[in-house]
């Protein structure tokens, strides 16, 4: 059906011979004189674009020297944003692999009528603009809530955010691999008297670990770096819920820019260890699936 | 378990309502019940509380137009720039083998993992008028970058990168290259070959893959802000007159914030229903 990889494009977990299994022949040639030049085309157009502007986020990090960089990270109110963004980003990957599990296992397993609504509400938090989905929380649970609780400008409120723009990423990594799942192998083990719990954990759990984690590691890399949805939701109130991404945002506006690259610095090599994770984590997969 | 006879005689197979099941089933609905979709029919119910006129009212103000018109335009050409350089990037790495590829297919995701933030900043770093690396001869040369579309379509196109590439890889890799190998023995030329073959083979990941690039590229929001000023009616994304507007006081300027942001959710979810109806079903199987 519908297990539309919609937020997931990085992670080839998914039928794992597509990656590497050259099912039919799949020479790759080597350049050309008109692919050389394509080549060179793109890897400009990708060098001004993307590499050379994130080489310039470092460089302008380490423009101060060792001692501003450390100045600029060791500085109580970044201290403070960076511990209350990993923290959230922690504890919503958390819930994530279990939420998320559970979701896609009612999306792959269960039925039952309206079940395709869930799929494309599952895709809104990704489609959404981020400040949309700020303002999304904030109706049902800002000052106006009709359930009564006010959590505009609380540390609730970026916990909130986190949890609304990840929610896609664990689901649509472990959904497609349990769509490919035999439930032949499960009838077995309960067949033999295998309990419930022993089929999940001896038989389905493992299979569905790479997913799992891949899902987990994109929710966390989404968490710290967010951004959008926070702005009219959570105040950003310095030492309670300001996060990364404002932190820096707030040097960029005072011209801060070696103290905003020295924080940026390190989400990108969050960024960076999450790439390279899941690179691999689908090669791994690719090598057994 | 799986032989278990029940009163009735039936043999209870895998689609048994358990307990569990149904626990499962609860859970979930509720949860996305309070997470997204009451939330979301919220908002629509807020944009509509005070009838329909105020909304069309505020939609036809100058500003908001010039924010959607300014929107879509950027919108656009990141999308066109995404799509070509993401076939052309996709038929390098699929096909051909050169030194640093695997580095390549890595960085390319990079975008997608970075914060909207971080972005702006790398963008304004390089490109700023006063300080970038490359912003002043840009300037001299007349071309303003940072402040202005040029760096808001830079800003968009970079967030959006890879979700062409994603979409069209996989299934590069699936169809081989016997077809187009034949095309070009029987004397197609390369053109011919993409257009007659490779084309039409990836048109439904295509389509995917620039919608999804279309849907965030109307939606950013950290990266535009950085590099856009938000300029009211010079600058300001439709995204950036949400902020805005619902930044100030008044019923009329929260309407016009609620307005907007309802188009927005509204090309959201359409992108997404086109989506998932117009990909074909095989896929999966």
């Amino acid at each position: 059906m519908t297990a539309s990889s919609l937020a997931m494009p990085p992670v080839r977990v998914e039928p794992p011979t597509r990656r590497m299994g050259p099912r039919r022949s799949r020479q790759a040639t080597s350049l050309s004189g008109a692919s050389a030049l394509g080549l060179g085309v793109a890897l400009l157009w990708f060098s001004l674009l993307v590499l050379i502007p994130l080489t310039a986020v470092l460089v302008q990090a380490s423009a101060g020297g060792w001692d501003a960089y450390w100045a600029a990270l060791s500085s109580a109110q970044t201290v403070a944003a960076l511990k209350l963004t990993v923290g959230t980003s922690f504890l919503v990957t958390m819930i994530n692999i279990l939420m998320g599990t559970a979701i896609a296992w009612v999306l792959v397993r269960d039925h039952f009528p309206g079940k395709r609504v869930l799929e494309v509400v599952i895709d809104i938090p990704f489609a959404l603009p981020t400040i949309v989905a700020g303002l999304v929380l904030l109706s049902l649970y800002g000052p106006s809530s009709p359930l009564g609780v006010n959590w505009a400008n609380t540390r609730m409120a970026v916990f909130l955010a986190f949890l609304f723009v990840t929610l896609p990423f664990v689901v649509r990594t472990v959904q497609p691999v349990l769509l490919e799942l035999e439930p032949e192998v499960e009838e077995a083990a309960a067949s033999l008297g295998a309990s419930r719990f022993t089929t999940f954990s001896r038989i389905i759990l493992p299979s569905l670990a790479p997913a799992i984690t891949s899902g987990a590691a994109l929710s966390f890399a989404r968490g710290i770096s967010e951004y959008g949805s926070l702005v009219l939701l959570s105040g950003n109130l310095p030492y309670n819920t300001e996060v990364a991404s404002v932190r820096i945002l707030s040097y960029v506006e005072g011209d801060k820019l070696t103290d905003a690259a020295a924080v940026a610095s390190i989400l990108l090599v969050v960024a960076l260890v999450v790439i390279v994770a899941l690179d691999v984590i689908s090669r791994r997969v690719a090598r057994h699936g | 378990m799986a032989s278990a006879v029940s009163a009735t005689g039936a043999v209870r197979t895998t689609r048994q309502k358990s307990p569990l099941r149904w626990v499962l089933r609860v859970l979930v609905i509720t949860y996305l019940f309070f997470l997204v979709i009451w939330p979301v029919a919220l908002v629509a119910k807020a944009t509509f509380s005070r009838g329909l006129a105020p909304v069309i009212e505020s939609l036809s103000q100058p500003e908001v137009i010039f924010a959607f018109q300014l929107t879509l335009v950027v919108a656009f050409w990141a999308v066109l720039i995404n799509t070509i350089f993401g076939i052309g990037i996709s038929l390098l790495l699929v096909r051909y083998t050169f030194p640093g590829r695997r580095a390549l297919s890595a960085l390319i995701d990079l975008p997608l993992s970075v914060s909207p933030i971080v972005v702006g900043l790398s963008l304004l770093l390089v490109y700023s008028g006063q300080t970038g690396w490359l912003g002043s001869t840009l300037e001299n040369a007349g071309l303003q970058v940072i402040y202005a579309p040029p760096g808001i379509v830079l800003a968009t196109a970079f967030v959006s990168l890879p979700l062409v590439i994603r979409e069209i890889i996989p299934v590069l890799h699936e169809i081989g290259t016997e077809q187009e190998q034949a095309a070009r023995s029987l004397g197609a030329s390369p053109v011919q070959t993409f257009a007659r073959i490779t084309l039409p083979a990836i048109r439904w990941a295509l389509l995917y893959g620039v919608v999804l690039s279309l849907a965030r590229s109307l939606g950013e929001f950290g990266a535009v802000k950085i590099v856009s000023g938000g300029v009211a009616m010079r600058t300001q994304t439709a995204t950036l007159l949400v902020e805005e507007r619902y930044g100030q006081f008044g019923p009329d300027n929260t309407t016009s914030a609620y307005a907007a942001a309802f188009i927005l959710a509204l090309i959201a979810v359409i992108a997404l229903t086109i989506v998932t109806s117009l990909r074909p079903d095989k896929e999966s199987s």
